[in-house]
């Protein structure tokens, strides 16, 4: 029995595009993300993970570490104790790497804006942010469709610097 | 099962009236005040006295009671000396079903109070947090740390009243 490989194909299997479209077509479609959540945001986030909403049909897996990983969702409130923590694993994550805020803590502190002593207004103070999850914490409709916008972000991405 | 009451009242046979006081007048449940230095020796009376035997601490927490001399720092934010902070223990008997809260009160200028986690080992964290969070000493405590704010934070203690949050930690910029 012959397998596919096995077979002539009589276009010769080729297929023409831009190295941009490709690279950028490989990056969107499998977003590794860092195995890591902070708070009731995670929880959310781990419901995005599971069967229901199933973040894998958009090639999102979550990696046990930052050096294997491509995105980070900082998902839940960010203590100043853990900001050190989190630039970290930000720092040890291979280029090209994406963030994810999701929620209010860690767009802007949240409810823990003026009172809380212990947290960081907002975790673009210590690394650079690309797309804001809204919500209180935000549905996993929402934090899908925050992906959607970061790899709507990616396919736009060009290896030749725009003067 | 024993009342409040009862338990003062053997307490009182037993380390006399210089360090208890039984506090009736406050619309919460009736509580007995202990001397902070002599705490431990009552908490372990508590446990191993066969009509008592309080085996478990149900919780350990610090209070600022705000009552010293309160004046205004040249910034306009409020500063308190003087006056006291208290650490209240809710025990219960797991064997004979009764419950008791003991409250000590200390200097906020020199909060020292005796540990009791060789009474109850979980008072080990409850007394970090206590002393992380306004500054108790807790004496003879085997580790006191600091548990949930960083090590290297110099800000002082965040729940006491007079606290003052900094402009910055390791660079970061704290007020929103």
């Amino acid at each position: 029995m012959s397998s596919l490989l096995d077979k002539q194909f009589n276009d010769e299997n080729i297929v023409i595009t831009k190295v941009d479209d490709l690279l950028n077509w490989a990056r969107l479609s499998s977003l590794w993300q860092v195995s890591f959540g902070l708070a009731c945001c995670a929880i959310e986030m781990m419901a995005t993970s599971a069967s229901h909403y199933d973040f894998d049909r958009f090639g999102v897996i979550p990696r046990p570490s930052p050096r294997q990983s491509d995105v980070i969702i900082i998902s839940g409130t960010v203590t100043l104790k853990m900001a050190t923590r989190i630039k970290r694993l930000y720092e040890q994550m291979p280029d090209p790497k994406y963030v994810i805020s999701m929620g209010s803590c860690s767009n802007c502190g949240g409810p823990y804006w003026e009172h809380g002593y212990h947290v960081l207004k907002g975790v673009d103070r210590v690394i650079p942010v690309d797309v804001y999850v809204p919500g209180c914490p935000p549905r996993p409709e929402a934090l899908l469709e925050g992906l959607l916008k970061l790899q709507e972000k990616i396919r736009n991405e060009s290896l030749v610097k725009k003067s | 099962m024993k009342t409040t009451e009862e338990i003062f009242t053997i307490l009182k046979n037993n380390f006399g009236d210089a360090m208890l006081e039984l506090v009736t007048s406050q619309p919460v449940e009736h509580f007995i005040k202990v001397n902070p230095i002599e705490i431990n020796k009552v908490c372990l009376f508590l446990r191993e006295n066969e009509e008592l035997l309080f085996d478990s601490l149900m919780n350990l927490s610090g209070v600022d009671d705000a009552n010293g001399k309160k004046s205004a720092d040249t910034d306009g934010t409020q500063i308190i000396s003087g006056g006291t902070l208290s650490v209240f223990y809710h025990l219960e008997s797991t064997k004979l079903h009764h419950k008791i809260t003991l409250k000590v009160s200390t200097e906020r200028e020199k909060p020292e109070v005796a540990s009791v986690e060789s009474t109850w080992r979980h008072a080990d964290w409850h007394e970090r947090e206590a002393y992380d969070l306004l500054g108790i000493i807790f004496l003879n405590h085997p580790d006191l740390r600091r548990i949930l704010m960083p090590y290297d934070w110099e800000a002082g203690y965040p729940l006491r009243k007079d606290y003052k949050n900094p402009e910055f930690y390791l660079g970061m910029k704290v007020p929103y």
